[in-house]
């Protein structure tokens, strides 16, 4: 659906009152296209010292072919202005370094250019190796939330936190925060572990993968099923039989496979093992995006409508997810991804049995990663803000304004930025993400 | 207690099913359900006689038929002094009802009795809403002119609509097939397979009447001689050219074709002890000897809403020792051809029959050619409560003509339930 505020936004009359009253302006934000670049300018690099990480990550910048410099005063002074500015902060052993942060960024900040990118990769402060490092990588988060804040225009500022000796898993969680596929994640902290180290083609990356998307038929769920196909791989669509027409469109577009059933079903788990083996001898990628809402206040929330919700969003995920792996259809290498939402984080009025499940869902993913590691599979989850769907368009007006514009990009996100998230996610290049619970909320102040 | 008595089918009655707002738009359930049973009485010599009790129902009924059986009796040649009441299990009335009396006959509490079945969609109630009922009851309830203008005058232009009966669930608001439509797609049944079996019924009810087998099964009634929903001549080609009326879009499957029709129509079956039929001069044709009912929670999607026959049949069979390959005749009534295919790809399906089932293995495939030998519903159409009684009657006869052997009947009804049996000889 459209956004008429914005749209109106970008006229001449609306800039002036923009400006003149001080309204939100939400920028249009780029999106990834087929063609696009994975960043489309030049970048500056700045780090703490030396690191492997540092390497790293201006071994991937030569590799995806960005313009890069190191001198930040250089760019200061002259009319560039760069897409993305990149701290390497893994050299932070104590407090003392941080002050490199403002040396860095105080100069140059204002040069960013529209919808620009900044990245500050940590060290993961848990895995650090003293308490003055701890206590420095830490403090990084409040640094960059805050920039998110201040940033204008459409641009991001993102914290990735990357373990020792797993700053070759980098790559892929980079090239995510630089590219516009990440444009309506904003003010969020992914960690990077240790993994396998995986070539894949970066255009395809999913390219002989197959992947199962439930909730497929509309909304959210066609769009990451569409995402997974650009992305090379195979999907497999569940819905229930009253979207049995959309799912069908979908899948004939894709070229997919379509299972019609109710996630809640005694039996939906079997019937999707049974499926997968038959047709694909397996999965590689599983996302949980069924869900549904039914908004009451607890007063006067039934039963009915409590299970329904937890039935939908969080026992079905929890009962499919172990059917999965304990049949072992889910592949080594394979990636699962739940679908939570700000609202399990921050709660949200009306909403105890949605929050419940979604909150649920965060669970799933803390509890399953560290067991899953051991077969290598991972596991993560979306939370998505404001996103506009067919679900959002009746939410009434005035909410929905102030849902929209309460974030730092002023704005709802797309289902596509939903689906890119999920994208990174089921990289096998992601190998080294697990654990994670990444908001595509546009840094939403709820329950930020 | 002395040991249960056999209950024997002795003979089965109906009048030709006709289409709804056709030959029978006239005609009330009593005076179907009155014809069907004097067509019995007189088949069986029982005029003037007693029997020990007469149990049928309606689906679709009038609230002033609130005690319609015995009224039927009345009206009847059956003799005044017998006994009479009215049940309702939805489509599963009829065959429920031949239950309810074959295990009064079995505890011996009565030798013999009627069950049948009857129902009209041409003379259906129509009841005025809830709004105006209410003004209605409490102008009756007023005791002056002034009260009574006063509670006149509440009436509003929206409360004279008046309150169809809709072939709907009340808790889901969707008709029932639309609801088979969801389950046929989670079977992933084709539209080519319900045609296929549609065709099938038309052909089979066809040849039943061409060899005279509904000769003594059936009493014209209002001129009409076979049931008006049968098309002998139909194809698979022509049924192919219909257009889904359930479902949307391009993975709709569910035609006027391969659905069952609303229809009009009445059955009756009479049922004894052996020495009884002796004594009166028949001939048991078959015995009932299992039944079972069973339910599904179609409400919160958990299961389909016509799926509950594919429950109930595994527990009749458990209880009587047998598999599902055991019979020489399948009758699954056909609601919807979908409902019947949904049904059998379910006794084949490993997951189905372990997971929602509790079974270690599928009850398997049954062979197609013993399946609905003489049509069914698609066919011969579907008043509700009076299926029962036509199928029971036809399988008892089959079984008779072949000489002994075992059948199974399957009938799902609205509100999520199943009633099925088996009548063996």
């Amino acid at each position: 659906m459209t956004d008429r505020y914005q749209t109106f936004t970008r006229t001449p009359l609306g800039q002036t009152l923009v400006k003149n009253l001080g309204l939100p302006d939400p920028v249009p934000l780029q999106r990834w296209t087929e063609g696009s670049r994975v960043i489309d300018g030049s970048v500056v690099f700045g780090a703490i010292g030396e690191t492997e990480a540092g390497k790293a990550i201006q071994a991937l910048l030569r590799d995806i072919g960005a313009s890069f410099s190191t001198a930040t005063e250089g760019v200061a002074s002259s009319q560039i202005r760069p897409k993305a500015l990149v701290f390497d902060a893994t050299g932070a052993l104590s407090t003392a370094d941080l002050t490199s942060l403002q040396r860095f960024f105080s100069p140059v900040i204002r040069q960013l250019a529209p919808a620009g990118r900044v990245i500050v990769v940590g060290r993961t402060p848990e895995l650090a190796t003293s308490t003055e490092q701890h206590i420095a990588q830490r403090a990084l988060e409040g640094f960059t939330r805050s920039l998110g804040k201040e940033v204008k225009r459409g641009a991001t500022v993102n914290l990735v936190y990357v373990a020792p000796d797993a700053h070759e898993q980098l790559d892929s969680t980079l090239r995510f925060f630089l590219s516009p596929k990440s444009a309506y994640v904003d003010g969020q902290v992914a960690r990077v572990g240790t993994g396998p180290l995986v070539g894949n083609d970066p255009e395809r990356p999913l390219a002989g993968k197959v992947a199962l998307v439930t909730g497929a038929a509309r909304g959210i769920g066609a769009a990451i099923a569409d995402t997974l196909a650009r992305d090379g791989a195979t999907i497999l669509g569940v819905d229930v039989a009253q979207n049995a027409d959309p799912l069908r469109k979908v899948m004939t577009r894709l070229g997919g496979s379509e299972l019609l059933l109710d996630v809640t079903a005694v039996d939906a788990a079997q019937r999707i093992a049974a499926h997968a083996q038959e047709q694909y001898a397996g999965l590689d990628i599983v996302v949980h995006n069924a869900g549904i809402t039914r908004d009451k206040r607890l007063a006067n929330m039934r039963t009915d409508t409590w299970d329904a919700v937890l039935d939908v969003n969080l026992r079905a995920p929890e009962r499919i997810t172990s059917h999965l792996v304990e049949a072992g259809t889910i592949r080594a290498g394979g990636s699962i991804i739940g679908v939570a939402s700000i609202a399990g984080i921050a709660g949200n009025n009306g909403q105890t049995n949605y929050a419940t499940s979604k909150a649920g869902v965060i669970g799933l993913v803390q509890a399953l990663a560290p067991k899953l590691a051991e077969k290598q599979i991972r596991i993560n989850a979306v939370a998505p803000g404001f996103i506009e769907t067919e679900m959002t368009a009746k939410v009434p007006f005035t909410i929905r304004e102030v849902g929209r514009r309460i974030n730092s990009l002023q704005q709802g996100g797309l289902p596509i930025d939903v689906a890119e998230t999920i994208a990174w996610f089921a990289d096998p290049a992601s190998a080294g993400v697990t654990g994670n619970v990444i908001r595509v909320c546009g840094q939403s102040m709820l329950g930020a | 207690m002395t040991e249960p008595r056999r209950v024997a089918v002795v003979a089965g009655n109906r009048i030709p099913f006709a289409r709804q707002d056709k030959t029978y738009r006239h005609s009330s359930n009593s005076d179907m359900l009155t014809a069907a049973i004097n067509g019995l009485v007189d088949r069986t010599g029982l005029g003037g006689q007693e029997v020990g009790e007469v149990v049928a129902g309606a689906v679709l009924k009038h609230a002033r038929d609130w005690n319609m059986v015995r009224e039927v009796v009345l009206g009847s040649k059956l003799a005044a002094t017998t006994p009479a009441y009215d049940i309702q299990q939805a489509c599963g009335t009829g065959l429920e009802a031949a239950i309810l009396v074959g295990n009064k006959i079995a505890l011996g509490q009565i030798d013999a009795g009627i069950a049948g079945g009857v129902d009209t969609a041409s003379d259906a109630p129509i009841a005025v809403n809830d709004e105006l009922r209410n003004i209605l009851l409490d102008l009756n309830r007023a005791k002056t002119y002034p009260e009574r203008l006063k509670v006149l005058a509440r009436v509003r232009p929206k409360d004279v609509v008046p309150e169809i009966p809709r072939n709907a669930e009340p808790r889901t608001r969707k008709s029932m097939g639309d609801h088979a439509a969801l389950t046929a797609l989670e079977w992933g049944i084709t539209r080519e397979a319900q045609d296929e079996l549609a065709y099938r019924s038309h052909v089979n009810l066809a040849a039943a009447y061409d060899r005279g087998f509904q000769q003594d099964l059936i009493t014209p009634y209002l001129g009409l001689e076979k049931d008006q929903n049968l098309r002998p001549d139909t194809t698979v080609e022509k049924l192919a050219r219909l257009k889904p009326v359930f479902g949307k879009g391009e993975t709709a499957t569910m035609t006027a074709g391969n659905s069952t029709p609303l229809t009009d129509g009445a059955s009756a079956v009479l049922l004894s002890t052996d020495e009884w039929a002796e004594k009166h001069g028949l001939r048991p044709l078959a015995y009932l000897t299992h039944s079972q009912t069973a339910a599904v929670d179609y409400v919160k999607g958990a299961e389909g809403l016509l799926m509950a026959p594919a429950y109930a049949v595994p527990r009749m069979l458990a209880r009587a020792g047998l598999t599902l390959q055991d019979f020489d005749y399948y009758e699954i009534h056909e609601a919807f051809a979908s409902q019947v295919l949904s049904t059998l790809k379910a006794w084949e399906d490993p997951i189905f029959c372990k997971e929602r089932l509790g079974l270690d293995a599928p009850l398997g495939e049954i062979d197609r050619a013993k399946l609905n030998v003489n049509g069914s519903s698609l066919a011969a159409g579907h008043p509700f409560a009076a299926t029962g009684g036509r199928i029971v009657a036809a399988l008892a006869k089959q079984l008779d003509e072949n000489g002994g052997g075992r059948g199974l009947i399957s009938i799902c009804a609205a509100g999520g339930q199943g009633v099925v049996a088996i009548l063996e000889k």
